[in-house]
């Protein structure tokens, strides 16, 4: 009878707890396919004024397209800049707490490295302005005098230090937690039968992380260096502080350059009208720049999977 | 929603950056509340008041608010400092009862307040004076004689060097240094931009020939940062440097004396205050309406013509007496010298002269219920 009347309970609940998690389960899936959607709309409703109107109204007068390109390649520059610095150090410091650091040190190592991620982008916008800045000042002059050749490094140096080699560096900051954490969580999840395989043929150490570690991480540290980069791509306050903004110029160590988050961020508060459209519809071409990297980005893990060895 | 969220937060932010600018201004309630006894006629009032406006004069509000609100605890005022553009479309939208301005109303939008506030309009009153100070950072130097068309070039990068012809010749007494001078200009959006731009096409209009507008010309290519307190940090940490920023930020920087007439004009609220009352009221306004136009050449002695006017525009009628008394009590606090003296406290800026106050109470006090 006791039994009985348990087993049935038992079964049942669990029925309605089945559906109640599913329910729920769909209902946050659904949900944030929903609010992704309610974001383009609003952006496309909010922008629509800028694509209608008279090219001759918007800033710079010559169109959207004139207005928007540069401050494109300049996000693609900051973001460049960010992950070309952060991706082999974050890379490396994870190798270093998942492989090679003594278990004392690995552990701290780790948080300490997470909590750069905790860290207001306020804060870094200030640090990159106030101390990074001025410390940059003769290392630019250096590249002016002795690289100068190259458009990047082309002179005169700013003199203030906020350019977009500076930007670039507080944003490789700024990623290096995420692509460290991820890529530390995936070497650890190496199935130890592959590392130890890899030693008992005589591998060295190096060799074994070539062969076993980087092969079966490698679709893992892809997606942490797209999220890194969408979070550079994205990236507002702190690149409003540190950039002495300006037209598109190539060269990485004068002041000039601006990204689309801060360009948004600098003229919201006092935009109105077309203005706010236009500042919309860069916001717009953003999240239609973060969608395309995102979409690279699941194309390639994807291509990558059968090499993983997890099978 | 959105949007208003988001704005909400950039004002949040915005006026936290204020606020650490400001870090050496004391808390405005207790300056407020010592002078409630002297100013009671104003009590008594209810409801709630919205404003939308510039953010210019947001620390100086919010110091009119506390201040406002200690007197009038049943009376409430929000203001949003969304834009002084976005404060007269909202105004004469109906969704404010007052706009926050950096510029007076245009003729084409006053026809339009008509819509709004009945037959005899809305109206302008100067309720927030800041003097931009041109500020540099060059060791050694402590005050520094220029020019309207010196300025300019100084500024559209023309004149390069501390030492140039064109500045010792004006400081016949300071030893300049051979320093590259470093532009810092704002990045974002500003009324103290449109202001100083202003009075550089005004008093030097053959040298600049950019349009005026909030945003620093495109075409001149330099150092810039966001907001007073980023201009003010760049140029304080740049030996060479040069900005311009509201007077009551510029810390331990210098400041430049700028010639008006046949004399140099050190920076002042005093001397602020008397470009205000040189100035002239604006063509074909009603009376009750105070807008002016700053004469930015004048020759007039001891004034300094880089200001930054801030004003608080109202209907001339209101829908209903509750309203109308919240207004006038509101209106009035602002340019009395208690509220005056609460803002200068909290915000730096200068106080508007006595005349002024005295003629912008008029206007105030005219305010009626709506037939």
């Amino acid at each position: 009878m006791t039994t009985n009347a348990l087993k049935s309970k038992s079964s049942t609940s669990g029925q309605a707890g089945d559906k109640i998690f599913s329910g729920t389960a769909l209902a946050a899936g659904v949900l944030i396919l929903v609010t992704l959607f309610a974001v383009a709309i609003f952006l496309l409703i909010q922008a629509l004024p800028t694509f209608v109107a008279d090219p001759a109204d918007i800033s710079g007068g010559e169109g959207f397209f004139a207005y928007i390109w540069p401050i494109v390649i300049g996000t693609v520059i900051a973001a460049a800049i960010a992950l070309l610095i952060a991706t082999p150090i974050g890379i490396g410091v994870a190798l270093f707490i998942s492989h090679f650091a003594p278990r004392k040190v690995a552990g701290p190592l780790g948080y300490v490295i997470d909590l750069l991620a905790a860290i207001p982008s306020v804060i870094y916008g200030a640090w990159g302005y106030m101390v990074l800045a001025p410390a940059l000042v003769p290392i630019f002059e250096w590249l002016a005098a002795n690289l100068g050749f190259i458009p990047i490094f082309a002179g005169p140096a700013s003199q203030t230090g906020k350019t977009m080699f500076t930007a670039g560096i507080v944003l490789a900051v700024m990623v290096l937690p995420i692509i460290t954490s991820l890529s530390r969580e995936i070497f650890l999840q190496t199935p130890k039968l592959h590392e130890e395989a890899a030693l008992a043929l005589g591998a060295t150490r190096w060799e074994m992380i070539t062969m076993s570690v980087i092969p079966f991480a490698r679709p893992g540290i892809i997606s942490a260096v797209m999220l890194g980069l969408g979070r550079a791509l994205g990236e507002t306050m702190a690149v409003a502080l540190v950039l002495s903004t300006g037209n598109l110029i190539p060269s990485l160590i004068k002041s000039g350059n601006q990204t689309i988050a801060a360009e948004i961020a600098l003229n919201f508060p006092e935009a109105f009208g077309l203005r706010l459209a236009e500042l919309i519809a860069a916001g717009l071409v953003l999240f239609l720049i973060t969608l395309i990297v995102n979409m690279i980005a699941r194309g390639i893990i994807a291509r990558h999977k059968e090499f993983s060895g997890a099978n | 929603m959105k949007l208003n969220r988001f704005g909400s937060a950039a004002a949040v932010l915005s006026v936290a950056a204020l606020a650490l600018t400001a870090c050496g201004s004391d808390n405005p309630t207790a300056a407020a509340g010592s002078e409630s006894a002297s100013n009671s006629a104003a009590s008594g009032v209810t409801g709630t008041l919205t404003g939308v406006g510039a953010s210019s004069q947001n620390s100086a509000m919010e110091a009119w608010i506390t201040g406002f609100k200690a007197e009038n605890a049943d009376a409430n005022v929000q203001y949003s400092p969304d834009g002084s553009g976005a404060g007269r479309e909202a105004f004469l939208a109906g969704g404010a009862q007052f706009a926050g301005s950096d510029a007076y109303l245009k003729p084409e939008e006053a026809t339009k307040a008509k819509e709004v506030c009945g037959p005899e309009g809305a109206f302008n009153i100067p309720a927030y004076v800041s003097p931009i100070a041109i500020a540099f950072n060059l060791e050694g130097v402590e005050e520094i004689n220029m020019d309207a068309a010196t300025i300019a070039k100084v500024f559209k990068k023309e004149i390069t060097k501390w030492n140039d012809e064109a500045i010792a010749k004006q400081n016949p007494d300071v030893e300049l240094p051979d320093t590259a001078i470093t532009v810092v200009h704002r990045n974002d959006e500003s009324g103290t931009t449109e202001n100083f731009v202003e009075y550089l096409k005004a008093a030097a209009g053959d040298v600049w020939d950019y349009d005026v507008s909030g945003d620093w010309p495109s075409d001149i290519q330099s150092e810039n940062a966001k907001g007073t307190s980023g201009v003010v940090s760049t140029t304080t940490s740049t030996d060479g440097a040069i900005t311009y920023a509201d007077f009551s930020a510029v810390g331990k920087l210098s400041t430049v004396n700028v010639k008006v007439g046949e004399e140099y004009t050190k920076i002042s609220a005093e001397a602020a205050a008397k470009a205000l009352e040189t100035a002239t009221p604006v063509k074909d306004a009603a009376e009750i309406d105070l807008a002016l136009d700053l004469e930015r050449d004048t020759t007039e002695a001891g004034t300094y013509p880089i200001v930054l006017v801030s004003y608080h525009i109202f209907c001339s009628s209101y829908k209903d007496q509750a309203t109308v008394d919240l207004v006038k009590a509101f209106g009035n606090y602002v340019i009395s010298d208690a509220g005056q003296k609460t803002a200068q406290e909290s915000a730096g800026n200068a106080p508007i002269s006595a005349a002024i106050s005295e003629k912008a109470a008029k206007s105030i006090d005219g305010i009626t219920v709506a037939k």
